[in-house]
């Protein structure tokens, strides 16, 4: 086994070690304290205007591919789109997934299910909840776009793994004067985000966002464990350029 | 039972797949059985594909046709052209070059226009951004567009005399980059351990 396989393993069960520890060791009684972050802010108090308005909410899965390293945005996008669905229950008008890959679309449609099913209000999926908009980056954009304007909707969540054409997506949503929430595992679309909307999560706070909408506590002590292991990567950087500096390393 | 048994066998082939990457080659058994699951994966992908496209095209845009409220006008256009190129695909092969001919001259363009109208989006958005962000963001952002322009301009990029500004431009945003793709390795690793202790489950089994 080589160096670089070595580190990955380790660091792999360390963070399976730290997740379960803080699991473990969580007061059950007292909510996590977390660090309040704008965007998610305006994401609760937009879904609560779109329950009580009767308007819609518009998730935008991105385009991962469930198969790459990208496949953990669009879980993480899935698990924001169920509590989402629950939040809205009692909307007039049931939440909407859109995705540019056909897996993830399937897995929107499963989401929402399940949630509806959880809550006994099953009447309100129907497969038209969870659409494959494109299956090409510019094709899905173009056809997320017309869902954002003439489906009722208020608020789009852009949440996965998108590239520059997020920028389409997210101007269509901001001229429409529509509540816009970014959050992508890409730099591009990042960077395109944060121009357009001011609600945009930057780096590993897309990761974060499970935690902060309350759906389970093994999503604290994962957002703990991820905290304790960039500090211990902060700490190796160091390390390592002092180590460099003195000639050791 | 259907969920316990659903959620059990997504972790065990998460857990046969992640060991398969740190394990020694030599582990032939386990490799075999890592390259067999991979492949149902992209057989289910490929499936999910026909899936997804019968849902857009029958589902949605179809019932959008019929609907007698808000009908949408778009819709006979898209089932019109999925109905052609998936006609002309079969009939010819999608690897027919006058067939893919025929697609690319209608993508292409489609989709360079889409790329024209994202940067002008951008630009104003830089400009939106600017205005409304009048703190130092907005004049860092300022600065160091004028800085990397200006650094990456032609008449500047072959002068010796520049040659540590140029490293400079460089390392920055080399440091920035890294340091966010780090914290987006590590929340992808957390994301992924948590659907390997079925946390989450992205499956209603």
């Amino acid at each position: 086994m080589d160096a670089n396989t070595l580190i990955g393993l380790g660091f792999t069960l360390l963070a399976a070690a730290l997740i379960l520890l803080f699991w473990l060791r969580r007061n059950k009684q007292a909510r996590p304290i977390l660090r309040p972050i704008r965007a998610i802010q305006g994401m609760r108090r937009a879904v609560g205007q779109a329950v009580e308005a009767g308007t819609r909410l518009h998730l935008s899965a991105g385009r991962g591919s469930l198969l790459s390293p990208d496949a953990a945005s669009a879980l993480v996008s899935l698990s924001v789109l169920e509590r989402i669905a629950l939040l809205s229950s009692v909307s007039d008008l049931p939440p909407l997934a859109t995705s540019g890959d056909p897996a993830v679309a399937i897995l929107t449609q499963d989401t929402l299910r399940g949630a509806y099913r959880s809550v006994n209000a099953l009447e309100l999926y129907s497969l038209e909840r969870g659409q494959l908009t494109g299956l090409s980056p510019f094709s899905y954009a173009a056809g997320t776009i017309p869902v954002i304007r003439n489906q009722q909707v208020s608020a789009s969540i852009l949440v996965g793994h998108f590239g520059v054409e997020v920028g389409l997506i997210a101007d269509a949503s901001r001229q429409e004067d529509h509540f816009t929430l970014g959050a992508s595992d890409s730099l591009t679309a990042q960077a395109a985000l944060f121009a357009i909307t001011p609600d945009t999560l930057i780096g590993e706070e897309l990761y974060a966002l499970p935690a902060y909408t309350g759906s389970n506590p093994v999503h604290s002590a994962s957002l703990k464990a991820q905290d304790v292991l960039r500090w211990l990567v902060i700490f190796l950087l160091f390390a390592g350029a002092v180590l460099g500096i003195l000639g050791v390393l | 039972m259907k969920r316990p048994l659903s959620v059990a066998v997504a972790i065990l082939s998460g857990l046969l797949i992640l060991l398969g990457y740190f394990l020694p080659e030599n582990f032939s058994a386990l490799r075999s059985l890592q390259t067999l699951l991979l492949g149902w994966a992209a057989l289910v992908a490929a499936a999910a594909v026909l899936v997804g496209i019968i849902n857009l095209v029958f589902g949605v845009h179809w019932k959008r046709l019929r609907a007698a409220q808000n009908k949408d006008y778009y819709s006979p256009f898209l089932i019109l052209a999925f109905l052609v190129t998936a006609g002309l695909g079969l009939a010819f092969g999608p690897d027919h070059p006058q067939f893919q001919q025929v697609v690319l001259s209608i993508q292409a363009p489609v989709e360079t226009s889409l790329l024209a109208m994202l940067a002008v989006s951008l630009v104003f958005a830089a400009f939106r951004l600017f205005r409304q962000r009048r703190g130092w963001i907005g004049w860092a952002f300022i600065l160091s567009a004028v800085f990397f322009i200006a650094a990456s301009s032609v008449v500047l990029l072959g002068d010796p005399a520049l040659a540590p500004l140029q490293v400079l431009y460089q390392l920055f945003p080399a440091a920035g980059a890294r340091g966010l793709l780090i914290g987006i390795a590590l929340g992808s690793l957390t994301a992924g351990l948590r659907v390997l202790f079925g946390a989450d489950r992205p499956y209603s089994g």
